[in-house]
């Protein structure tokens, strides 16, 4: 099916609004692209929506939510921050926190045991090793 | 050194599980909002008599089935005989969004594949898609007699899902 051409830029500013608005909103079609980036067929007829809300007064707060309602939180690029959100937005920081705190623990351990004692052979070469005689 | 190595087991069998619970997900799937909403109102002309009209509030006090479909759709015809031999069971009324499809290329489709629906109903534009958050095709909505979607198949309606989900939630609604 051929995609129709794009309305002809008779209000740039307009274009820019719903452009701008379209980059923060997902195609959930091509569920990895913005609405301003896909061409999928819903995408085309989402800015579509924008762009005739938008000239009709519509705040761009109202757009959003006129589409929340009706495809959920999903058509949000950015996830909002929820409690149901609150593990995927400080997960890596959590883990990431973890992993810090695992290596801290190890190297304090490791700097606390008390290095082994050389033998009288093992000290010699070790000497001879680092450039000592 | 054996507590490590539990640990890591552990560890490692909680991530197969999550692994396997994330792998039986289907990750484009968009859970609507709509479910538990009253279904929006439209009034769209009938695909076949387009000098006649149907409004979703003409059903009101029935349980009904509203799928939509389009000619252009491969995965329509997935399902398309499940559903005829549906409407020739006698279950709820079946009715049909022909979403952003040609009308006579429509009208073909039925008359090749047969026509389950009571009547279809041409959404040329897709504005009424939007309205359903249609966002890929065939989906099918369950409505209750109050004009509340109770119920939401993004995809083909297979056989299993009709008999184990969908008969009997219509036979649960007829009861309300």
């Amino acid at each position: 099916m051929a995609a129709e051409a794009p309305p002809a830029a008779d209000d740039p500013a307009l274009e820019k609004r719903v452009l701008d608005l379209a980059a923060e909103l997902r195609c959930l079609v091509c569920q990895n692209q913005t609405l301003a980036d896909s061409n999928a067929d819903l995408a085309l007829d989402l800015r579509r929506q924008i762009r005739e809300q938008l000239k009709a007064g519509k705040s761009e707060k109202q757009v959003v939510e006129f589409l929340v309602d009706r495809y959920g939180d999903f058509v949000l690029y950015n996830p909002p921050l929820k409690a149901s959100t609150l593990l995927l937005w400080f997960g890596p920081f959590l883990l990431l926190a973890l992993g810090a705190w695992l290596l801290a623990r190890r190297i304090r351990r490791q700097a606390a045991a008390p290095a082994p004692a050389l033998s009288e052979a093992e000290r010699v070469r070790a000497e001879k090793l680092l450039g000592g005689q | 050194m054996n507590k490590r190595v539990l640990w890591v087991i552990g560890l490692f069998g909680a991530l197969v599980l999550l692994l396997a619970a994330g792998l039986g997900l289907n990750p484009r799937e968009v859970p609507s909002p709509l479910v538990g909403k009253p279904a929006p109102n439209f009034e769209l002309p009938l695909l076949q008599e387009p000098d006649k009209t149907f409004s979703a509030k003409q059903e009101l006090g029935k349980v009904w089935l509203l799928n939509v479909w389009a000619s252009w759709c491969v995965a329509c015809r997935e399902e398309h005989e499940t559903l005829v031999a549906y409407s020739k069971s006698g279950g709820a009324p079946l009715y049909g969004l022909n979403y952003k499809d040609q009308r006579a290329e429509g009208m073909r489709w039925l008359a090749r594949y047969g026509n389950p629906y009571r009547a279809s109903f041409y959404d040329a534009d897709g504005r009424v898609g939007i309205d359903y958050g249609v966002y890929g095709v065939p989906e099918t909505y369950v409505i209750d007699k109050r004009g509340v979607i109770r119920y939401k198949r993004i995809g083909p309606v297979t056989p299993e899902l009709l008999e184990k989900t969908l008969v009997p939630l219509v036979r649960e609604l007829e009861r309300e």
